[in-house]
Order: C-alpha cells, then structure tokens, then sequence
C-alpha cells in the first residue's frame, strides 16, 4: 500500500495527521520536514520563549507529545524538492523519491527577509532555532534592539524586550503600524500602545543600509530619512512568504503575490486529485465569506485546515466520507505587553471602524469592521469573551445588524 | 471524565470556549469558568479539541 505523504511537519501537517489517525486510517504514512529537529510550536517563540520564562521544550507543539501514537515513519532533515501531481511521486533532497498514495502539502511559510547580505546580528524570527540565537544575544544585554516591521511578530519581539528591560526602536516604513490589513486608527492604536510602553517608533522611513564593525557586527542601521540609529541587535519583521517554490513547475498551479500567493486550492483543500494543502501555504475560497479567496498565517487556521485535509485524504483515498468545504473564520491573537489583542475574520484597510464596547483610550474595546451590509471582522482588546462571541456569530453571519445586537445593552 | 484548568497558566483568552460553550466561559471579569468540572463522556472529543486547541497548553482530562 503506497504512504500517505504529508511535506511538512509543522501545525498544518500534524494536524492532517492527527486527523488520518481518529478517523480511522490505519495505513502508511511518511512526514517529511526541511528541518533537522521536530518543529516547534510558533506562537510561543516571540513570547514565552524569547522572554527566556520557557525551554525550547515546552513550545513543543501539541501533536509532537504523541508521536509514538500517531505511528508515522517522520523523516526530518529531508526535504521534498518537486512534485508530480498525475503519478504522485515525490522528488526529495537526497535524490531518492517516493511514490505516494495520496499528499498533503504543508510547507507553511519562511521570513521574508532583506535582500543581499547582512551583517551578524541581524535576525529573523520563525523557528525554534532563530528565537534560541536572538534570546541568546538578547541574554547578552545589547544596549538597544532594533525592530524592523511593526508587523505582529515585530511587535511581539519589541513587546517582550521591552518585558526584559532594553531599549528598543522599531521602524516601519508604512505611515500606520499594519497598513495593509487595518484601518488607520486601528493601527494607531498599535503604535501608541508600543510608545506607552517605551518603545522609540519611527513611522514612515525605511531601512536604507546596515553599519556594521570591523568584524563584520552590526552596530546600527541608517534610514531613508538619513538618520542612523546604533544597536546591537536588528530583528527584520518584515512578514512572511508561502514556502511553495519547489512547487514551481511541478503543475500545481502557484498565485501570484498581489492575489496572496500560496497554491491554488478549491473550497476542499484540494490543489489537485489526491493533493491537498494546508496551512499558510494554503489559498483556498473560503465559503464562511462569500467564498473570497483567502491565504491565512494563522495558528487556529493552520490547525483546522490540517485537520480537514486530513479528512479529506480520506474521502480522496476511498476510507472515509466528503467532509464538504472547509470554511472557517480566521482568528488570531497576540500578546503584547498587557494587551490580549485578538482578531477573529479579515478586516481591510478601507473598512468602515466601529468601537461597539468599551474604548480605545483605555486599552479595552472591541472595534467591528464594516463594508457594505456586512460585518467582516471584529478586533478584541482585553475583551476576551465578546471577541469570542463576535467569532461565533461571523460563523453564523456575516449581516452586519445581527452582530450590532450581540453589542446591545 | 474531569476537566482540570492550571490557572496559572490560563490566559483567558477563550478559545476553549469557542470549542465548547457548554463547558467554559470566560465571563466579564476577564476570568475562566468551568460550567461543570465532569463533562458527560459524550463531549470527549470536544474536550481532547480544547485540550489541542488551547495555546497556553493549560487544560488537562483526567480520567
Ligand atoms: C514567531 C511567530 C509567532 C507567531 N504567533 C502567532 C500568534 O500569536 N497567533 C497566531 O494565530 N499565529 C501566530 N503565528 C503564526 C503560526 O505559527 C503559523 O500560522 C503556523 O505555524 C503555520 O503552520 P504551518 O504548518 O502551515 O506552517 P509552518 O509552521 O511554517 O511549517 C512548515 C514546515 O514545513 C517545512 N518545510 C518547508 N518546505 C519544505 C519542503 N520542501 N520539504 C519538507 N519540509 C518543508 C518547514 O521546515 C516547516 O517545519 C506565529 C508565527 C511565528 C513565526
Ligand atoms: S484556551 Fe486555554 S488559555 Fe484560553 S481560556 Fe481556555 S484554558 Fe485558558
């Protein structure tokens, strides 16, 4: 019986493993993963574990405590470098290939980073090994860090070195902390909230070049607004990209940047027969919004859609039923200082803000995005359970008068 | 089956109850309640989902 082949070892892939192995799977499956030791866990590493309060250990993801049951034939250290969608075989980094039954590509996505070299002392910040070598700069006290991208993992970064107790500046080149994906005054509060707590934020000016020493460490960076700024340590946040380019040519049909990138997927996961993705590689039309198309780098996301790609295996291998397309809401939340920012569908930048609960001057609201007749997205500060409920009633609707009576008195 | 929360290391940031509304309810005090700390054996699944889900790894079944 040829394996089920799951690229990626990561949230979305042990998920769609997980998911293979309740509903019934007995039969072979083979984990690949580029990476030479079991991924960890994500979230923790701009938090938990960069704050030095959490081993490496400890961000050990969920599925990973059960290996042994789940019976896999894990290959870690291997990568799949090409993909033939009609013979399902599988080219991998050691020349060897696998004839599979059916694959789940899982490949998540890398740190986008600055082209050209860099100096040492410069990070990015995606696995287990990138936040063990910036904790342990940052254990070395640099007088200042710098962040480059108020993006949300940049803005954890700053948060939790400022939690340590250093100097930090963070620059974004948009005018606005998350241009791209809030309305102006959401992102404003962004900027405030790291200014309260101390961070210097410089809006509006880009990184020009890196200044480094004789020894080839960097001591600061100089902006497009000719200014320099010394620091020892430079974290770049500048966003992620999907990890398909071994896909290129391979058939599966890959979407250009400006329509979010990723495979192209249907509403079922699937990229073609017996190929499905999941997780941030993933672009798929998202039945929960009208079926626009989404790619989402989100943790629950990549759980869920694991998880139904698994199911979904299933019915494409002929041992399990059509679980029918995947639609979800997006949900997302970040940690930053004291702030529980949490994020449940996707706003745009033009959307129409409404602060139905609480207010933005005190650090606790919810704010409802609204375009046309609907409600597209709600965002929690400190409002756990209304950010809840406002998820659980996108799921149901997206009317934009049905979620305004979750918020009447 | 009993469901055990490390407040500790709960956050209260809900997803549990995004799973299982019946079960966990994180109220206006910002705080996690347990509706009922022995969940009938039929919400099994539902609970393991929790356990899964919750991002600070603070809930535990026992039994
Ligand atoms: C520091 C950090 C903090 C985060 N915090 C949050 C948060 O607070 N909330 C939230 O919702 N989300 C957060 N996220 C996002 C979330 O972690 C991701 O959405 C999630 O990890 C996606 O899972 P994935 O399995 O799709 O991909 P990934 O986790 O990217 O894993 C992909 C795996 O595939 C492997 N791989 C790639 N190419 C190949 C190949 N050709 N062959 C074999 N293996 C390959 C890689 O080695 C990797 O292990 C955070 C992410 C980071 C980096
Ligand atoms: S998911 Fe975990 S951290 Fe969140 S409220 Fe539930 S138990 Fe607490």
């Amino acid at each position: 019986m040829k394996p089920v082949v799951v690229v990626g070892a990561s949230l979305a892939g042990m998920s769609a493993v997980q998911s293979m192995r309740s509903g019934g799977y007995g039969g072979p499956v083979v984990v690949l993963d580029a990476s030479p030791e079991m991924p960890s866990d994500r979230p923790p590493l701009s938090k938990q574990v960069l704050a030095g309060e959490w081993d490496l250990d400890r961000a050990a993801l969920p599925m990973a405590r059960n290996l042994a049951e789940l019976d896999v034939d894990l290959r870690l250290g291997l990568s799949a470098v090409g993909l033939d969608p009609d013979s399902l075989e599988l080219s991998l980094s050691d020349g060897s290939m696998i004839s599979a039954g059916g694959i789940v590509v899982a490949t998540g996505s890398v740190a986008r980073r600055i082209p050209g070299e860099v100096p040492s002392g410069v990070f990015v910040l995606r696995t287990g090994a990138d936040a063990l070598a910036l904790r342990d700069e940052l254990d070395r006290g640099p007088d200042r860090v710098l962040v480059i991208g108020a993006g949300f993992i940049g803005a954890e970064v700053a948060a939790t070195c400022r939690g340590r107790g250093l100097e930090v500046t963070m620059v974004e080149a948009a005018e606005v902390p998350l241009q791209r994906v809030l309305p102006t005054d959401m992102g404003s509060f962004v900027a405030d909230l790291h200014r309260n707590n101390g961070v210097d934020v410089r809006l509006g000016v880009g990184l020009d070049s890196f200044l480094a020493d004789e020894n080839g460490a960097v001591r600061g960076v100089a902006l497009t607004d000719g200014s320099e700024i010394a620091a020892q340590v430079v974290v770049v946040g500048i966003g992620a990209v999907p990890d398909v380019s071994w896909l290129e040519g391979s058939g599966l049909e890959l979407l250009p940047p400006q329509e979010g990138g990723g495979i192209r997927c249907d509403e079922s996961l699937r990229a073609a027969p017996k190929v499905l993705a999941a997780g941030d590689c993933a672009s798929w039309p998202n039945g929960s919004f009208n079926g626009e198309r989404m790619r989402v780098e989100q943790w629950e996301s990549a759980l869920e859609q694991g998880t139904h790609a698994g199911k979904q295996m299933l019915c494409e291998i002929g041992a399990g039923q059509d679980p029918g397309p995947f639609c979800t809401v997006p949900w997302f939340w970040s940690d930053q200082y004291d702030a529980k920012i949490q994020m449940a569908g996707r706003a745009g930048p033009g959307d129409e803000v409404h602060v139905v609960d609480g207010s933005v001057s005190e650090g606790r609201f919810v704010a409802l995005f609204k375009r046309g007749g609907e409600c597209r997205a709600a965002l929690g500060v400190n409002r756990p359970r209304l950010a809840i409920r406002a998820r659980m009633k996108l799921a149901e609707t997206l009317a934009w008068d049905s979620m305004l009576e979750l918020f009447e008195p | 089956m009993k469901i055990n929360v490390n407040y500790d290391l709960c956050e209260a940031n809900a997803i549990c109850m995004a799973v299982a509304p019946e079960v966990f309810e994180v109220r206006d005090d910002d705080n996690l309640y347990l509706l009922m700390d022995e969940p009938p054996e039929e919400l099994r699944p539902k609970m393991e989902e929790a356990v899964r889900r919750c991002p600070k790894q603070a809930l535990e079944i026992e039994g």
